[in-house]
């Protein structure tokens, strides 16, 4: 399989001169889902938004399929790749069909074309085109926001998906539905993801490689079985402080059943 | 007001009101045309937005009378009143439109605009179909501000012989009449009211709900 993404020793320093990406190798090959973890701060988005050229190396290469981002038509780039944050970032002026259609209307795409692929994408994401088509973003509860981005992404059948912390935002049935609807359409659409995420579970759930990093730094790039059995003592920090974490959560959830704890 | 006042100076306080709105009207499209696009070129380069937005506060601290005393004198414009009314009002509607464009697209939220770039919208593109819908009521509550104050400052004007219903007032005055004094304000209020009234009705059409 080739790389659909490689990036070549890339830095990444602010104006300020802080090493935000240092020296971060690492290939993406076609098809495949990379999670990227790491600790708030740790380069993941400065990583992810690289590819698409939101952030401009000052160090390095980036290539996505074979060629340099820097030397691609930086609007054919970016429409070339699907991109899912957090915040949706939905028109809030313009409907469901709209906003999903937003990217084949600006390429010229004949209208009858438009709405017929945004009623499609939008019953591929499990949301019913009669129901929701007329809709506005804030009229949808956040689940549905991020499925409507999901489907405004894949709506120029890009090769390539970033997607920044899709699901941080929701709760977690909502979160738990997404991610099964999420690896069911990746398994039929063989798109290359880079998914960028807090979320072990998430990551060991939608993953083929799991990359941790820290401070900038890509400390482990492993399969998600070798990524649970990593004897790097990074890796297993992160292990234990995301486990803390849910045993928190599920403590808050349900104190009655929380043990005392000396 | 008697049926006789009316009778004798209804012709004059309807010619006068439709010289009134042309100088207004000129006035917030011409400053319309420069605020919009300086708005926008300032989100562009926004370290320029803190110096050009006090210039524009600077021209509207000018007091009326003396801001059209001071084109008097100006070669072409001095020639006919109606053009230093015209840029004198052009120069007190700048700040509210200005100011209203830009804050209304560096307002919009981020992620939005994010999207827009990462989507590969073109910079046209995201300008007409992102920035400036979801900026419009903004710009529009400007718009409002500015014509709402121009009416009122156009009274001004017929100091310098521009006409508009500034001539009656300054005629009432002159001649203690009151009549006259109101022949002037209450069309002019009246203007002000329902411009603020019309572009208020547009400005809340224009708003995207959020919630």
């Amino acid at each position: 399989m080739s790389a659909a993404i490689e990036f070549r020793a890339v830095v990444f320093e602010t104006a300020q001169g802080r090493r935000l990406l240092d020296n971060v190798s690492l290939s993406l090959e076609e098809g495949t889902t990379t999670a990227v973890l790491g600790r708030s701060g740790s380069g993941k988005t400065t990583l992810l938004r690289t590819v698409n050229r939101m952030v401009e190396t000052t160090g390095g290469q980036v290539l996505v399929h074979d060629r340099n981002v820097r030397d691609s038509d930086l609007i054919a780039l970016r429409r070339g790749m699907g991109y899912v944050i957090q915040e949706t970032g939905l028109f809030p002026h313009f409907s469901v069909e709209r906003n999903v259609g937003l990217l084949p209307e600006v390429q010229g795409a004949p209208r009858q074309q438009r709405l017929m692929r945004s009623r499609e994408l939008l019953a591929t994401v499990g949301l019913d085109p009669d129901t929701f088509a007329q809709r506005y973003p804030h009229q949808l509860s956040g689940g549905q926001r991020q499925r409507v981005g999901l489907a405004r992404a894949l709506a120029a059948e890009p090769k390539i998906l970033l997607m920044d912390e899709p699901f941080g935002a929701l709760d977690p049935l909502t979160r738990s539905e997404m991610q099964d609807m999420l690896r069911t359409l990746l398994s039929q659409m063989k798109k290359t993801v880079l998914l960028v995420t807090h979320d072990l579970d998430e990551a060991l759930y939608l993953a083929h490689r799991i990359v941790l990093m820290s401070d900038g730094r890509l400390i482990a790039n492993l399969t998600p079985e070798e990524f649970m059995h990593s004897p790097h003592p990074e890796v297993e920090s992160y292990i234990r402080a995301f486990h803390r974490s849910e045993i928190r959560q599920t403590e808050q959830q349900f104190p009655e059943n929380s043990a005392v704890r000396p | 007001m008697s049926t006789g006042f009316l009778a004798q100076y209804g012709g004059q306080i309807a010619t006068l009101t439709i010289e009134h709105l042309w100088l207004t009207g000129a006035a917030m499209l011409l400053a319309t045309a420069i605020a919009v696009p300086a708005g926008i070129g300032l989100t562009r380069a926004p370290q320029w937005a803190r110096p050009v937005i006090a210039v524009a506060n600077i021209l509207q601290t000018i007091p009326s009378l003396a801001m059209f005393g001071f084109l008097l004198p100006l070669p072409w414009l001095g020639d006919r009143a109606a053009r230093i009314a015209i840029l004198a009002l052009t120069a007190y509607a700048l700040l509210p439109i200005l100011r209203n464009t830009y804050t209304g697209i560096r307002g919009i939220d981020p992620a939005v605009i994010e999207v827009a770039h990462a989507l590969g919208l073109t910079g046209r593109q995201r300008l007409f179909k992102v920035e400036l819908p979801l900026a419009a009521s903004f710009i529009l509550a400007g718009l409002r501000t500015a014509t709402v104050t121009c009416v009122g400052i156009a009274t001004i004007a017929a100091a310098v012989g521009a006409g508009g219903l500034g001539e009656l007032i300054f005629r009432g005055v002159a001649s203690v009449d009151n009549r006259l004094v109101l022949a002037g304000a209450v069309p002019a209020a009246l203007l002000a009211l329902a411009a603020d009234a019309l572009l208020g009705l547009l400005e809340r059409r224009l708003r995207i709900p959020t919630q």
